[in-house]
């Protein structure tokens, strides 16, 4: 009955004659928590920016909300991998998660008071609310991300793409963000996908865990067998997935 | 006590209209082109500029509307260079700035006259700006101003975070050739006041003190148009109360204002 969040079918991307991705077939429902792995030029920013309507499918199709990804993107949020920025650039926090207002206010009209409303909410979603009249840049690392996650939930989406958002934060910071994305996904329902490299941090967390290198190696579950990891990097890699029940691998057999 | 009487001169108050209107100018357009790290293509786009006014002095038309011209077309095609990335920026902007003098240099040899103007074009002179010049800069002045603030949280976000801003649908290619524009007019209009050789230092200098003591866009944008304002009342006078060139005193106001600004926020 309830139609898919997102629906990929059959898509290809080729760039100069090569595959980026090679026949995808991807199906999210709402809730879902998708981890989406693979070795760097593998593909992963690219299928993002795909679901995003910023780059075309050379064949097959992609709906968003049953929608062309370019229409649905008031209801998707998105972060990119690690925004890089001047640091000194002269912008507080409060501003920053208003940027991620623009898809629902449109060109030269100004942010009203529901606008405001909405980033302070946003704020207070990520913890960071007493930190809004701060210049971004005086923000640490982590407290940053965090903004950044605000300004994607700013548009109160009901998909978010996260491109490495834990890029360059230290690992206590991690864990909070992890538990943040998680208290998004259960209690407010926000289907997510979480790229990463690093399967053993996001496998606690996902709900469902897909492998990304030309090709996706994706089972509609938490579990991929050893075939699927060594056929998508092109090596035995070995894995430790700690805190069984939350295993990614299957015993070998 | 300053003496007040030089205000009885029209090119004096001309001069001094044409001054403050850039100096509006610069304050907002500076900000962006600091923001943006635009600082070099806005040079190259000055340069070039002056290719376009030695073919209106050659071809005997308004030099400063060719002027626009050819820093409008250089302005779009060092963007549509970078959009494409075929050729690197720097490379572009390093070509298409010494074939805008080269050219600019020759075309003004081959004219009559050009010994004075060419000097003034090179290194400013504010005090030949006459009232038509005062009204199109105003106007010109106006109509950017316009624009920043109708597009106010479009470039804020165009300069904050380009990838972002593409991702969420916002037209950052446009927007980008539009600031460049917006720069190429600015370049023009200042080039009559401190010379293309200055330009830069009047677009970025106020710019830069004035971000390092302000908070937020806005205010940064309103010290800087009031040190800019500064600047060329400050370099007028002691340029006509001692007779040296307008913009190199101009300039060098603004640059010990930028040396002690630094010196003192340490």
């Amino acid at each position: 009955m309830t139609e898919n969040i997102v629906s990929i079918k059959g898509l290809w991307i080729c760039r100069a004659l090569h595959a980026v991705l090679e026949d995808i077939n991807l199906e999210l429902a709402a809730g879902d928590f998708l981890g989406l792995i693979g070795p760097n030029g593998g593909g992963k920013s690219t299928l993002l920016k795909a679901m995003l309507g910023l780059i075309k499918p050379d064949r097959g199709s992609i709906a968003i909300f049953g929608l062309p990804p370019a229409a649905a993107r008031s209801r998707v949020g998105y972060m990119p991998q690690k925004t890089v920025f001047d640091q000194s650039f002269p912008v507080n926090v409060l501003d920053v998660v208003l940027m991620g207002r623009y898809s629902r206010t449109g060109l030269m009209h100004r942010y009203g008071p529901h606008d405001r409303i909405a980033a302070q909410n946003a704020l207070a979603a990520v913890g960071m609310e007493d930190r809004a009249m701060r210049e971004i840049g005086a923000l640490s690392g982590g407290e940053q991300q965090r903004v950044f996650v605000a300004r994607s939930l700013v548009s109160d989406p009901k998909l978010l793409l996260l491109d490495e958002p834990t890029a360059g934060v230290d690992s206590a910071q991690q864990t909070d963000f992890y538990d943040l994305l998680c208290h998004l996904n259960r209690d407010q329902g926000i289907a997510i996908v979480l790229v990463s490299h690093d399967v053993t941090a996001i496998s606690k967390y996902v709900s469902k865990i897909a492998c990304l290198n030309q090709r996706l190696y994706y089972h509609d579950s938490k579990e991929l067998s050893n075939e699927d990891i060594e056929k998508a990097y092109g090596c035995p890699v070995e894995m430790i997935a700690h805190g069984t029940p939350h295993r990614v691998l299957r015993e070998h057999d | 006590m300053i003496d007040l009487d030089f205000l009885q001169y029209d090119f004096m108050r001309n001069a001094l209209a044409a001054g403050l209107a850039a100096s509006v100018l610069c304050g907002v357009i500076g900000i962006y082109v600091i923001l943006n790290k635009i600082v070099f293509i806005s040079d190259g786009i000055a340069h070039a500029a002056f290719g376009g006014i030695g073919l209106g002095y050659f071809l005997g038309y308004d030099p400063l509307a060719f002027g626009i011209g050819s820093a409008v077309i250089t302005a779009l095609g060092i963007g549509m260079v970078s959009s494409r990335a075929r050729i690197s920026e720097d490379t572009a902007i390093g070509v298409f700035m010494a074939t805008g003098m080269a050219l600019g240099i020759m075309l003004l040899t081959l004219s009559q006259g050009y010994a004075r103007d060419l000097y003034g074009y090179l290194f400013g002179n504010i005090l030949a700006v006459t009232r038509s010049d005062v009204l199109l800069i105003a106007a010109l002045t106006l109509i950017i101003l316009a624009l920043v603030f109708l597009l106010y949280k479009e470039f804020l976000l165009l300069s904050f975070d380009p990838i972002y801003a593409q991702a969420i649908g916002l037209p950052v290619q446009s927007l980008r050739l539009l600031l460049l524009v917006m720069v190429a007019f600015s370049v023009v209009i200042l080039i009559k006041i401190v010379g293309i050789i200055m330009v830069i230092a009047l677009l970025t200098i106020p710019g830069a003190i004035s971000r390092r003591h302000m908070l937020g866009l806005p205010a940064i944008m309103a010290g800087s148009i009031l040190l800019g304002a500064i600047f060329v009342t400050i370099g007028l006078l002691i340029s006509y109360e001692l007779d040296v060139p307008s913009g190199a005193t101009i300039i060098l106001t603004a640059a010990l204002a930028f040396f002690l600004s630094t010196v003192l926020s340490r």
